[in-house]
């Protein structure tokens, strides 16, 4: 790892750069007298010089926080009134959350901690798609159809559509399929518009859309 | 092979005939003539050649309750846009209308069963109408919402005139309703003509109203079967099915209890309706109903509230544009009551006896479905 008064000298090379760079305040570290390693505060102003340890020398933990430490002292002695959080000693307890049970100490992990809230964000998410492909459904347009034929014509509300039983074999098409190879079918065919490429956000909406009307269907892959 | 005379082909075509029937397993000679009838008109649909001096000679000798006493073909639902627009649709209506001219002998009258146009459109309203002038037989014209919610059915009422009538034809008294009235949703929403139309147009959306006959179109239906006896057969073309089947899809009449109520004190009573595009079967008290097919496309069966009696048809093959489509015919019956043949388009035509609605479904059912709705 680059050593930070290293990484500062860069910093000031920077000053001959260009006329942006100069306008950032500069950390203008004292040199050490015997050569040792020299590391500053975030404030710009404070800094220790690390006796017995040359720049590019390995540092153990151990020192890394008394060097931290010392200068952390050294701020709070400047700023006696600062109010100082200490941030991360004492996490919020999970049951502070709105809407999250408490979970067990010994299992808490931030996976799966959500809140109501987040999952009213991410219904809204969901559903703005399932629209989305809803709109698509009903516009012959939006579809790319040429005929003014849109899906609801012939499909309201998405029935027989059947999403739970893809894949399957389809005899006509002579191989196994998804839902999207049919609906790209349809919209070829009775549509007859160009098919949405694997990727399209279009084709995403209407597969979503389509599912979302099967909600609670049990899934039959193959089915016939 | 030699010459055969015309006399030859047609012992032969007589021969045939009869074999095919006696496979049937008919027995009696009234099921045998009733089979007769019927497979003559299966026949007819499917455009097969029949043995037709031979046969209406028989249906004359035969003519009691269960026979015909006269076809009436139907078209029904062909949503034209304009040719440039989709010729898909265009190329149906034709093929139907090449169907039911191909029938012999021809039907007394065809019934289009609304949805002529798919935006209510000026042009496309002129395009069904110069389509439908092929037809050989004379056409008695139903209105579907989308021939109305553009212009509230003024270029339509130009066309052919006012969207509710009767007639009495051979024994049976005919009501045409207009069941398509919406209540105003459109004002509120400051909705254009176009957006009013587009909203109708489709199925599945919660903004427009149900249908309904309405309370004029009540009164008026009052007034009209006033002066009917109770012991006519009638017969009522609506669009909409003039009973609830799945709101969501205005699949549905909202005043269908009142109509039926205004049917109820009739013997026989047959509604045909359109708007479903698929075999619907159903039977209310004494109220016998049949839905009639597209030719632009089928609906899948609603996911909740299928008449018990409705025998599904199989689902479409979504690989072929005709599949679940069609047309067909009401064979009336000399006791007024309807033998309904759907011409399925590339599938065998289905056969739908009036015994099987008025039986409660203990007669005649028709054979089930082998691909049923997913």
């Amino acid at each position: 790892m680059m050593p930070l008064s290293q990484k500062l000298a860069f910093a000031l090379l920077l000053a001959g750069g260009p006329a942006w760079a100069s306008e950032l305040p500069g950390h203008q570290l004292p040199p050490s007298a015997n050569g040792n390693l020299v590391v500053g505060l975030c404030d710009g102003e404070t800094s220790i010089e690390v006796k017995g340890v040359k720049p590019g020398d390995p540092l153990t933990r151990q020192q890394g926080q008394e060097i931290a430490d010392t200068l952390m002292k050294a701020w709070r002695e400047k700023h006696p009134d600062a109010e100082w959080v200490v941030a991360e000693a004492e996490p919020p307890a999970p049951a502070q959350m709105p809407g999250v049970k408490a979970p067990a100490e010994n299992q808490f992990q931030t996976y799966g901690a959500y809140t109501e809230r987040d999952q009213q964000v991410w219904k809204e998410s969901t559903d703005r798609l399932v629209a989305e492909g809803k709109r698509i459904f009903h516009d012959a347009k939006a579809l790319g159809g040429t005929n003014a034929v849109s899906c609801d014509m012939c499909h309201p509300d998405g029935s027989n559509t059947h999403p739970e039983t893809y894949p399957k074999f389809q005899v006509q098409l002579g191989r196994v399929v998804l839902l999207r190879d049919m609906i790209n079918w349809c919209i070829e065919n009775p549509v007859r518009g160009k098919p949405f490429p694997d990727d399209d956000p279009r084709l995403k909406a209407l597969e979503a859309y389509i599912l979302a009307q099967r909600k609670g269907v049990a899934l039959e892959y193959g089915k016939h | 092979m030699g010459h055969k005379s015309v006399e030859t082909k047609y012992y032969q075509e007589r021969t045939s005939f009869f074999e095919d029937l006696t496979r049937m397993g008919q027995l009696s000679r009234r099921g045998f003539m009733h089979i007769a009838g019927i497979s003559a008109g299966i026949a007819a649909a499917k455009g097969l050649i029949v043995p037709q001096s031979f046969q209406l000679i028989e249906i004359a000798e035969a003519a009691d309750a269960t026979t015909p006493a006269f076809t009436v073909a139907y078209v029904s639902d062909t949503h034209l846009y304009t040719r440039n627009v989709n010729d898909r649709f265009v190329r149906s209506a034709v093929k139907a209308v090449e169907d039911v001219n191909a029938l012999d002998p021809q039907p007394d009258f065809v019934l289009f069963g609304g949805d002529l146009a798919q935006l209510g459109r000026r042009e496309e309203l002129d395009l069904g109408a110069q389509i439908l002038k092929d037809l050989k037989a004379p056409v008695k014209m139903m209105v579907g919402e989308h021939d109305w919610f553009l212009d509230m059915g003024a270029h339509w009422q130009e066309l052919f005139g006012p969207p509710q009538y009767s007639f009495d034809h051979k024994g049976i008294h005919f009501v045409t309703l207009m069941s398509v009235n919406e209540k105003d949703f459109w004002t509120a929403r400051n909705m254009t003509p176009e957006e009013r139309m587009q909203t109708v147009a489709g199925l599945d959306n919660g903004v427009q109203s149900r249908f309904e006959v309405g309370p004029d179109g009540r009164t008026w239906l009052q007034n009209d079967l006033a002066k009917v006896d109770k012991a006519t057969p009638v017969v009522i073309f609506s669009h909409s099915p003039l009973y609830k089947y799945y709101r969501n899809w205005n699949f549905w009449t909202d005043d269908a209890d009142e109509v039926q109520s205004i049917l109820s004190k009739f013997d026989q009573v047959s509604v045909i309706h359109g708007h479903t595009h698929q075999l619907l079967l159903n039977r209310i008290g004494n109220i016998s109903f049949y839905g009639l097919l597209s030719t632009a496309w089928p609906w899948p069966y609603a996911p909740e509230g299928l008449p018990k009696l409705t025998v599904q048809m199989n689902r479409a093959d979504p690989f072929n544009a005709f599949d679940g489509c069609g047309d067909g015919q009401l064979n009336v019956l000399a006791s007024g009551m309807i033998d309904k043949i759907y011409n399925l388009w590339n599938r065998n035509p289905v056969t739908v006896r009036a015994s099987y609605l008025s039986s409660g479904g203990a007669q005649d059912r028709p054979s089930a479905t082998t691909l049923s709705s997913y």
